[in-house]
């Protein structure tokens, strides 16, 4: 018996009888065999994949900046100048909304995905509209917010803790409202051009995009408003 | 989907993208993993709420809580959302994610423990306008 054989997974542990892909561990290293993408002869990986790969770093990126306005707004969150500080002007219950927008929305976008993978026009474009306007409801909640605050006097300009405060929420403001952007024009284009692969993959980017403003938004309200709160 | 790139996406069992995946998951299971990740995220957002204002948590320790919340959440996004998991065709996506947490970290940190010390170390306020004038 060669080696090879010894560290072989058995038979039985084929794809369908490992869930936890454990019988795959052995080939991981060696390349998987000559047949296998991006491992030798099996040529480079798919489209999708490398999409999927990249769209990914640009997240990871996304995310870095990110970082850096809550890094900011963590050291000035007690710089007040004297104004009013976050227990004064976060309102609990609005937040506890927008939450609930925005997460239900990246479970809608998650189930569009499930449609798409088994080509339900109706299916998809129904989940996408949820997802769209779940996110409309929080931006508009976001907007009413900003407009609250400004109207109070306690604009961007009022101390360093409310300038970083905008920056930090405007900039996922932003973000959600280009992600809308983009999500009417994916349904658009799934209706016009269907379940081509080109859609497909920009289908996988939108919902990579809206499931990282989600866990954006989870460090948000954590930082922002909760730990705001508190101090 | 044209035949090409299904007969590649058949082979691309060693590495796999974040996100969804085409695997022959069945649809059932796709859904499940969906719910399952939505409800576990509802509870850890409402666990975070409830903490902000219950009295069983000594004060300076809410923070620590939220951010434990918050860390575990995100875990659950990543999981069953964004589809990053330790599986060995994954082993791309987690270092990608790995290196982009070393980064986030030192941001962070690097900034708290800078601008603490800053502070620390600051002249009164008073007195340095007293110097300007």
């Amino acid at each position: 018996m060669t080696t090879v054989d010894r560290f072989a997974p058995a038979a039985p542990f084929g794809r369908d009888h490992d869930p936890y892909k454990l019988g795959r561990r052995g080939d991981a290293g060696r390349g998987g065999g000559p047949a296998a993408t991006g491992h030798g002869e099996g040529g480079p990986a798919s489209k999708r994949v490398i999409v999927g790969y990249g769209f990914w770093i640009f997240l990871l990126s996304d995310i870095v900046m990110f970082a850096c306005f809550f890094a900011a707004h963590a050291v000035l969150q007690t710089a007040t100048a004297g104004g009013p500080s976050g227990r004064e002007l976060f309102d609990p219950t609005r937040v506890a909304i927008e939450t609930a927008c925005l997460l239900t929305s990246s479970f809608t976008c998650g189930l569009s995905a499930v449609a798409t993978r088994v080509r339900s026009l109706a299916w998809t474009q129904l989940a996408l509209l949820v997802t769209a306007l779940l996110g409309a409801a929080f931006l508009y909640f976001e907007i009413v917010e900003f407009v609250g605050l400004v109207g109070r006097g306690a604009g961007p300009e009022r101390s360093a803790f409310l300038s970083s405060f905008f920056a930090v929420v405007g900039l996922h403001g932003l973000h959600v409202t280009a992600g809308l952007l983009w999500l009417w024009t994916m349904m658009a284009q799934v209706l016009v051009k269907g379940f081509r692969p080109n859609i497909l993959r920009r289908l996988l980017c939108f919902n990579l995009f809206w499931h990282a403003l989600d866990i954006i938004w989870v460090a948000l309200f954590t930082i922002v408003y909760l730990i705001g709160e508190g101090r | 989907m044209s035949d090409r790139d299904d007969a590649v996406q058949r082979l691309d069992t060693h590495d796999v993208g974040p996100g969804p995946q085409v695997a022959e998951e069945p649809v059932r299971d796709a859904i499940l993993s969906c719910v399952i990740g939505f409800v576990l995220a509802v509870l850890l957002t409402v666990g975070s709420f409830y903490t902000l204002n219950t009295k069983a948590i000594w004060d300076p320790a809410i923070p620590v809580a939220l951010a434990v919340l918050a860390v575990g959440q995100i875990g659950i996004h990543l999981v069953f959302f964004l589809h990053i998991t330790t599986a060995p065709d994954n082993t791309n996506n987690v270092l990608a994610l790995a290196f982009g947490v070393l980064i986030v970290a030192l941001i962070l940190g690097g900034s708290f423990w800078i601008m603490a010390h800053l502070d620390a170390n600051m002249m009164p306020m008073d007195q340095l306008m007293r110097m300007q004038r």
